[in-house]
């Protein structure tokens, strides 16, 4: 459809745009321009210090590295899942489509007790793990247990669509050319869907560096071992510390915003070349 | 000619999937339901009738109830605004939107302290008119409505694309007012997509837990929703009576992901059909 530059003849954009307008004010942008001008208010020196000190750092690296491993985990799982969901027919097959997304239906303290419970080591799973010499609650190991079950849903759900779509003539021609089955995956079927996979790990890992409820029972959160950065910014509000939790939450929306521009960047440069499938 | 996977293949990997979802979603969820009913039902029916517990069902309903209304209303006009008017700054408009995703619900509860706390220039005036916000129910509504902002507004903005605009504007050439046209033109065609919006709201509302935990103050019996008072349970380790107050989540959880389900379905198809039209 061609843009119309004249006036719209559909009424209420004044009432529907003013509405929008306020809400959005009052709820994001005012709220997120007191945390600017609060931030504003510290020198480059004080924020620097803050978000350098030891434990900080500490927080940052767990954070960011448990958030990795279960994006990963999700990124190869959910490429499984999807392949199955898609390309298989078996009985049982709508239920556990269905289910997917429990991890956003269940609200993440009632995960993150569940979780917690069931690995401390004398919990009916962490006693079995920890007769193998393995910890999961209250070590890294719980965390990204913890991250892997709420970054489910999106690397299944944003390849199913893509896959869905994926013609099957490329494969049968790879196939009827003598590529093996690996290869015609890797060299057919991969390409097309990469774009997507690469979506929906940046959303799961975004999701995963913000996540708190699920994960704080199963913690521990001892300083500089299992203390998430959320969990920084939570403990420095509890002592009042505002310009800290402020500066550490600085950094964390600033990763999140690289996290979503390296994402952007890779979707355009793959839609580049895959821009004729869809 | 369609090529098949081995059938060895194929097994492997739906053995793969179900045994991934059977740990990962379902072991945490019936656990849930089995320790809340370990200490028999009189101990279950003991937990969930507390008095406390009794108030952050209440809460919980109402800040729910009060956070899908006001994403209701901005969801609708939002959705009219940006699909029905071209105007300068729509892209910039609906990246805002977006924006609650991407942020820690504990950065969102640290953003509204900042606003309303102490410290904030505004503080002085609200406690001179005695309103609380933070650490109060005030706080809870603001916080749940910013985590679930985009929930409806995204889901029916696709939908309405997809339909154009042209019975919109012969309906209003005709004489017709907005009102009139958005009940009997626009809500039919997103009807289902509307309601799925609403579910996924309702789920997230209930069960926010970072940004409300940063807002509530922790007052049992007066700030406190179900997930808070879970986790007040938890680590008094009253286990049974955290997971009986749980299990109530995870009873609201599956049939939220039914609704989600049948919902989703219903409004993939209207979607393809809208498209079809247009």
């Amino acid at each position: 459809m061609a843009r119309k530059k004249t006036k719209s003849v559909i009424p209420g954009f004044g009432i529907s745009f003013g509405v929008s307008v306020s809400i959005l004010s009052l709820i994001v942008i005012i709220p997120l321009c007191s945390l600017v001008i609060y931030s504003s208010q510290l020198t480059l020196e004080q924020f620097f210090e803050i978000i350098t000190r030891p434990r900080v750092l500490a927080s940052y690296k767990v954070s960011l590295a448990t958030s990795f491993i279960a994006s990963v985990i999700n990124a190869v799982m959910g490429l499984v899942m999807a392949w199955v969901l898609v390309r298989y027919e078996f009985p049982g097959k709508r239920i556990l489509d269905g289910m997917i997304e429990l991890p956003f239906a269940l609200p993440t303290a009632v995960a993150g007790i569940s979780l917690a419970h069931l690995t401390v080591p004398n919990g009916p799973v962490g006693a079995v793990f920890s007769g193998l010499g393995i910890d999961i609650a209250y070590t890294w190991v719980g965390i990204t247990v913890a991250m892997t079950f709420i970054g489910i849903p999106f690397v299944v759900r944003s390849i199913q669509p893509v896959l869905e779509n994926v013609e099957g003539e490329y494969e049968e021609a790879a196939y009827l050319m003598g590529a093996g089955r690996l290869q015609t995956f890797f060299r057919v079927v991969l390409p097309e869907i990469r774009p997507a996979l690469i979506a929906g790990f940046t959303m799961a890992f975004a999701r995963c560096l913000g996540e708190y409820g699920s994960v704080v029972f199963i913690a521990g959160n001892k300083p500089y071992e299992t203390e998430i950065a959320p969990l920084m910014i939570m403990s420095e509000l509890q002592e009042f510390d505002y310009p800290a939790a402020t500066s550490v939450a600085l950094t964390m929306l600033l990763m999140a915003f690289v996290i979503l521009f390296v994402n952007a960047v890779l979707q355009s440069r793959a839609s580049a070349i895959v821009s004729g499938i869809r | 000619m369609k090529i098949e996977d081995p059938k060895a293949v194929k097994w492997t990997l739906i053995g793969i999937t179900a045994a991934f979802l059977a740990v990962m979603l379902v072991l945490p969820l019936t656990y849930v339901l089995f320790t809340a009913f370990r200490s028999g039902l009189e101990g279950f029916v003991a937990a969930v009738t507390d008095k406390y517990a009794l108030h952050a069902v209440y809460l919980t309903v109402i800040v729910t109830l009060m956070a899908v209304a006001v994403n209701v209303v901005f969801g609708l006009y939002t959705a009219w605004a940006l699909t029905k008017f071209s105007f300068r700054g729509k892209k910039l408009l609906s990246t805002i939107i977006d924006l609650p995703l991407t942020v820690s619900p504990i950065i969102a509860g640290l953003i509204f302290v900042l606003t309303f706390g102490r410290q904030s220039v505004l503080y002085p005036y609200l406690s001179d008119l005695h309103i609380k916000i933070i650490f109060a129910v005030p706080g809870i509504v603001l916080a749940t409505v910013f985590v679930t902002f985009p929930f409806i507004s995204r889901e029916i903005i696709p939908v309405l694309n997809a339909q154009g605009k042209d019975e919109e504007e012969a309906a209003a050439l005709m004489g017709a007012g907005a009102f009139r046209i958005f009940r009997q033109i626009t809500f039919p065609h997103i009807k289902w997509a509307f309601m799925y919006g609403v579910v996924l709201c309702t789920a997230r509302a209930m069960g926010e837990f970072g940004a409300v935990s940063v807002l509530s103050g922790h007052l049992r019996g007066k700030t406190n929703t179900m997930p808070l008072y879970i986790e007040i349970l938890y680590q008094g380790y009253d286990f049974t009576g955290a997971f009986a107050v749980s299990s109530l989540l995870v009873v609201m959880a599956i049939l939220i992901l039914i609704a989600r389900n049948v919902l989703e379905h219903r409004s993939k198809a209207q979607y393809l059909k809208n498209r079809r039209k247009a």
